[in-house]
């Protein structure tokens, strides 16, 4: 178990170093100011503590050695602090730069997973992969190139100068510091339950929240608002109490390893003190200076210990968002177009499906052996209860799916070997959910047609009678709406969507539900329009108003997937069967 | 702010005592240089090393001490932390169940449940960060300044003109990035909802061949995004050099005057070195207080957003001072009307209409027409911007709320269940409805085949009823109003996943009910109400007219229109 994450973890830094290459100059030259930036400033407390030394008692001081170590420290410093800009400046760049190219190359992914992976993925679950994963993979991948690599130099390097100096006093900072390393761990992994706990409750609170407040109308219909309250209230002690656990020991860390860290300094200080006495006079004297510089480092030295804890979660944490962001990435595509595709072109309409079987999880069959041949001009009305299998017959037509067996065949042509783009523009589709974008009304009318005239756009909209009310919108075809629609009812939107399909004038028309919200008097002006333009061309409906079926030339009447009736309106009548059924209870008292 | 710190106040113990203990580890803290200078001075200066021992141990004492002292105030930050926001969630959920639906409306299901998640956890990070380290860094910082003055008055002074600058470089950082944290925040703000759309019209967008396009678009958000995460990026790249560079300034001048004074004989080397470490101590004291600058004012938009709920007002209970009038009808609406808001038209106006009890009432129209609106006056979900709605002779304003509505059944349109067993979800109606009055409703509400599927009562329903089918859900819903045995039943548009089957017996039904309700029937389909008592017309918020189907049929031009486009053929058979 323990294995396959780490294999897996060790996968996901191979990903994460291959976004790296094409940053690997910016990234080494960072390494390198970030070696060369350590090493400035831990020359400082050297020379800091060479000016201590100048410095001894009454009359003892050499201010113009103590003036020129000065100038130098500046220069040391003012290098340090140019190359501290530049390295913020390229990590930035490059961890920023690394995080956009993985968001585009995910959401290219997007354009071309098929609808089975997008249709199985709340919208939600990947909105969340593309925009805060790869966000917390950027703060992650920061933070490991800022502070995880100066941590290990800050490390190194102090640990080389105290070695330099004094190796006796730098092993006693050596075997002791490890101590807080120690310490913070037992401290995570005791915490870690708190944690757990914390985190479990606030998700049962949040799904609460959720639901409570969503249906808060519903909670006030029915007077539940003290019983709701009191659910939340029981909830939400538990995470008070769970809450305080977790944070009061998380806490605990800081000030235990800065306790350590306090020893360890107290220790330096001593052993300083006595080598200071000892050393006195003899011809490796330990100055006063050196141990300034010591207690210095020391402080350096345990400091990047007590980050490194919290990088280390962070960089996990990081790895693990970059995980679900290459899954994506990663995800099986579509089975591309036929690289000699044939561009579907001069649709009259005629459509052949043949032996059609398809499901959308493999041990559940939902259609098998559907056969149906539709010429050129026909009306298909496809009826049937909710789950029969309406709209998977659309998802197959528009090849959003692919069938599992058997062929569907546009003008005698299998569409598998057609390009899709060709395919889909030869339909015009409406789905019963609307879809509008965020933009000026204009721009969503203009979607699959992005040249047409004022004049086009406004005979669309006369036939979809959607201009009336467009007029009427504050700043009329150019009023902005927003996301999903905005304000517009429900009709509206649908409207726009029918508009929108009518532009583009396509050869054959799909449409599913697509006048579910619009009153029946306006569907029965909107029902001209559509006979008017598809006179001559194939069109698929799906309805649940038996009113708006009733003239098609073939109604499929579905039921559990497969095909139970065929045959128009009064052929169906005079057989009484399912269709009669369903017909016949819309006049029942 | 002051109205959320109301809930702060019963843990203003650990509010002081919190900050109290962390200003004490602090100043054992400011201590240590001093040891250390002693340590130089009499330890190495005087080579006593007896003496140099016990200072050490007081350097390790402090740090126990110390330690003590900063769990005791990380205690007492959580406590209050936690507790002031485990309070004010409880507070501000509490509110928002008496919010009425206009207020609900008006501030939006997400907008109030993202101020009861993240906001919440957004602010008790602040408070707690703010109880452990507002206090102490500036205490720090100006300690170590007092702590130079002791020790040498001269030198100090430096310490007087750095920290002012460092100050004042810090807070022009901040405020320059702060705003600019925000337009970043914007532009992801861009990303998501471009990613969002995309995903949300894959099928459209596909149809239209409109990938290509969709990527372009999308890769000039994420630029932009990144163009000013990088611009931000740089200037608060400046904030560690700069301080670095003011803070090393300060001590190469400090460096010198000590120089000078020590050549004098006014200041020892220990001194230099102690006056050294506390410059030092301020330096680290100024990382933290600018990362907890951040954080805190993350906080403060938060704990503002959350006031801002607070601050809507709570539904009104019962009104005593109303119009007179009075009504002989179970329920009448007289001339009455409803504006959602100052500026649009009325949804609903003029209505007058009388109802007996157990008469049944059918409410069509066109889509927009306010054939919920006008239902939703009944159990005064919405007030009446106009004239009166009275139930048995009482206008709904004079009742209090609650009881109004415990004689309501309610079928919304939009059919919810919630996370529990079914019968959780059918007690709804009425807590204390034994299990044959639920399997009647149930019945009546032609929902026995759904509990057959889910298994009886105890059948388990995930949130939002998302383990039903749109029509299961709604006979359930049907079966949840009906518990209560109401005197009223509204049913709005509550049969439109339903095939005309179920929906007809489902009305056979309520027909046959012994308690015999007066109803109320939404609908789109003229079958669904055709055999009404009778039907409302409605058109664009006006009554077009009331009566049977057959007087309607013959009087009423919309209604007329409405069947002929549902039954065109045989209407006229």
């Amino acid at each position: 178990m323990k294995k396959t994450r780490q294999k897996a973890e060790r996968g996901t830094v191979r990903k994460v170093l291959r976004c790296l290459r094409p940053y690997r100059a910016s990234a080494a030259v960072s390494i390198l100011l970030s070696a060369v930036s350590v090493a400035l400033s831990l020359y400082v407390p050297v020379l800091i503590g060479r000016a201590v030394d100048c410095i001894v008692a009454k009359g003892q001081v050499d201010l113009a050695a103590v003036v020129s170590i000065l100038w130098r420290i500046g220069a040391v410093v003012a290098a340090g602090a140019l190359l501290q800009w530049l390295i913020g400046i390229l990590n930035n760049r490059i961890s920023f730069h690394v995080v956009r190219d993985v968001r585009d190359k995910a959401f290219r992914k997007l354009q071309i997973l098929p609808l089975r992976y997008l249709d199985a993925h709340p919208v939600g679950e990947t909105v969340s992969r593309v925009i805060a994963d790869a966000d917390q993979f950027a703060d992650g991948l920061l933070l490991g190139f800022s502070q995880l690599f100066t941590g290990a130099a800050t490390i190194a390097g102090t640990l080389g100068f105290m070695l330099a100096l004094r190796p006796a006093i730098a092993a006693v900072v050596v075997v002791l510091t490890p101590m807080s390393f120690v310490a913070a761990k037992f401290i995570a992994t005791h915490t870690y339950r708190y944690f757990h706990d914390q985190s479990a409750i606030r998700a049962e609170q949040t799904a609460l929240i959720d639901e409570v407040l969503t249906n808060q109308k519903v909670v006030q219909a029915f007077g539940r608002e003290k019983a709701a309250a009191d659910r939340f209230d029981e909830v939400n002690g538990r995470l008070g109490t769970s809450a305080l656990k977790a944070v009061f020991f998380s806490s605990l860390t800081n000030p235990t390893t800065r306790f350590v860290n306090n020893v360890v300094y107290a220790l330096v200080a001593l052993c300083g003190a006595l080598v200071c006495i000892a050393s006195a006079g003899t011809a490796a004297p330990f100055t006063v200076g050196s141990l300034s510089a010591f207690l210095a480092y020391a402080n350096q030295y345990t400091k990047p210990f007590n980050e490194i804890s919290g990088v280390v979660t962070e960089l996990q944490n990081a790895l693990a968002c970059a995980a679900r962001l290459f899954e994506l990435i990663d995800e099986e595509p579509q089975t591309p177009d036929d690289a000699d595709a044939a561009v579907l072109s001069d649709v009259r309409g005629n459509v052949e499906l043949r032996d059609v079987a398809f499901s959308y999880v493999p041990d559940r069959k939902l259609i098998e052996d559907l056969n149906l041949s539709v010429r050129a001009g026909q009306r298909v009305a496809i009826v049937g209860p909710t789950g029969c299998g309406k709209t998977t017959i659309i998802n197959l037509l528009m090849r959003f799916y692919d069938v599992d067996a058997g062929e569907i065949d546009v003008e005698g042509r299998d569409v598998r070997h057609v390009t899709r783009r060709s395919l889909r523009a030869s339909y015009g589709m409406v789905l019963q959910e609307t879809w509008l974008r965020e933009g000026t009304v204009r721009e969503n009318l203009t979607l699959g047609k992005p040249d047409a005239t004022q004049d086009e756009i406004v005979r669309a909209c006369k036939a979809a009678h959607a201009d009336g009310f467009i007029r009427r919108l504050p700043q009329g075809y150019d009023t902005v709406i927003g996301e999903d629609g905005g304000s517009l009812s429900q009709g509206q939107k649908q409207l726009l969507c029918i508009a929108r399909m009518m532009l583009t004038k396509p050869p054959m028309l799909i449409l599913d539900e697509a006048t579910s919200s619009i009153d029946t008097r306006t569907e029965m002006y909107i029902q001209q329009a559509f006979r008017l333009m598809m006179e001559g061309r194939t069109s698929f409906i799906v309805a649940h108003r038996l009113s708006t079926i009733r003239e098609a030339d073939v109604i499929l009447v579905m039921r559990d997937g497969h095909v139970v009736e065929t045959g128009t309106h009064d052929d169906l009548l005079r057989k009484n069967g399912f269709y009669a059924e369903l017909y016949n209870s819309q006049f029942a008292p | 702010m002051r109205k959320l710190f109301v809930y702060l106040k019963e843990y203003r113990k650990e509010s002081v005592l919190g900050p109290l203990f962390k200003l004490l580890e602090a100043t054992l803290e400011l201590i240590v240089p001093l040891v250390v200078a002693a340590i130089i001075d009499r330890g190495v200066g005087g080579g006593d090393k007896g003496y140099a021992v016990r200072m050490c141990l007081v350097l390790v004492a402090l740090g126990f001490v110390g330690m003590l002292f900063s769990v005791t105030a990380q205690f007492f930050a959580a406590k209050a932390a936690v507790g002031f926001v485990t309070k004010l969630r409880s507070a501000l959920f509490r509110h928002i169940q008496g919010f009425s639906y206009r207020t609900l409306d008006d501030a939006g299901v997400s907008t109030l449940i993202t101020r009861m998640t993240s906001d919440m956890n957004q602010v008790q990070t602040g408070v707690n960060l703010t109880l452990r380290l507002l206090l102490r860094s500036p205490f720090v910082v100006f300690g170590a300044m007092i702590m130079a003055f002791t020790v040498d008055v001269r030198a100090a002074l430096w310490f007087a003109v750095v920290i002012p600058i460092l100050a004042a470089v810090v807070f022009a950082v901040m405020l320059t990035c702060i705003p600019l944290y925000r337009k970043v925040q914007s532009l992801l703000d861009r990303v998501l909802g471009g990613t969002r759309e995309t995903l949300g019209g894959v099928r459209v967008l596909r149809a239209f061949g409109k990938e290509d396009e969709e990527i372009g678009s999308f890769a000039q958000k994420n630029d932009a995004l990144t163009a000013m995460q990088k611009y931000v990026g740089r200037i608060s790249a400046l904030l560690n050099p700069v301080t670095y560079v003011i803070l090393n300034l300060a001590v190469l001048g400090l460096i010198y005057t000590g120089g000078v004074r020590v050549q004098a004989g006014l200041l020892t080397q220990g001194a230099v070195v102690a006056l050294y470490n506390y410059m030092s101590q301020i330096l680290v004291e100024l990382i933290k207080l600018a990362n907890l600058i951040l954080t805190v004012t993350k906080s403060v938009a938060s704990g503002k957003r959350i006031r801002s709920v607070l601050d809507l007002p709570e539904a009104e209970g019962a009104v005593q001072a109303l119009p007179a009038g009075d009504s002989a009808y179970r329920v009448e609406f007289r001339d009455a009307g409803l504006r959602y808001n100052d500026t649009g038209d009325p949804a609903l106006q003029g209505v007058s209409l009388c109802v007996r009890a157990g008469e049944t009432v059918g409410v069509i129209g066109g889509t927009g027409s306010g054939k919920t609106t006008l239902v939703n006056l009944i159990p005064r979900f919405y007030e009446a911007t106009q004239g009166q709605v009275f139930v048995d002779g009482k206008d709904v304003r004079a009742y209090d709320p609650a009881a109004l509505r415990a004689r309501i059944g309610v079928v919304p349109q939009k059919a919810v269940l919630f996370a529990g067993t079914i019968r959780d979800n059918l007690l709804w109606g009425c807590p204390d409805a034994s299990d044959e009055a639920l399997l009647a409703a149930v019945r009546t509400a032609q929902a026995g085949d759904v509990l057959e599927a889910k298994g009886g009562l105890d059948g388990q329903i995930e949130a939002f009823g998302r383990n039903l089918s749109g029509g299961q859900r709604q006979r359930l819903t049907v079966a949840r109003a009906l518990v209560r045995r109401p005197d009223i039943l509204i049913l709005d548009d509550s049969a439109s996943a339903l095939d005309f089957a179920t929906d007809a017996a489902l009305r056979r039904a309520l027909r046959e009910l012994d308690y015999r309700p007066t109803v109320f029937i939404v609908s789109q389909r003229t079958s669904s109400i055709r055999f009404a008592d009778s039907i409302v017309t409605l058109d664009e918020g006006r009554v077009a007219g009331v009566g049977t189907h057959d007087a309607l049929l013959e009087t009423c031009s919309v209604y007329r229109e409405i069947y002929d486009s549902q039954f065109r053929k045989e209407a006229r058979a």
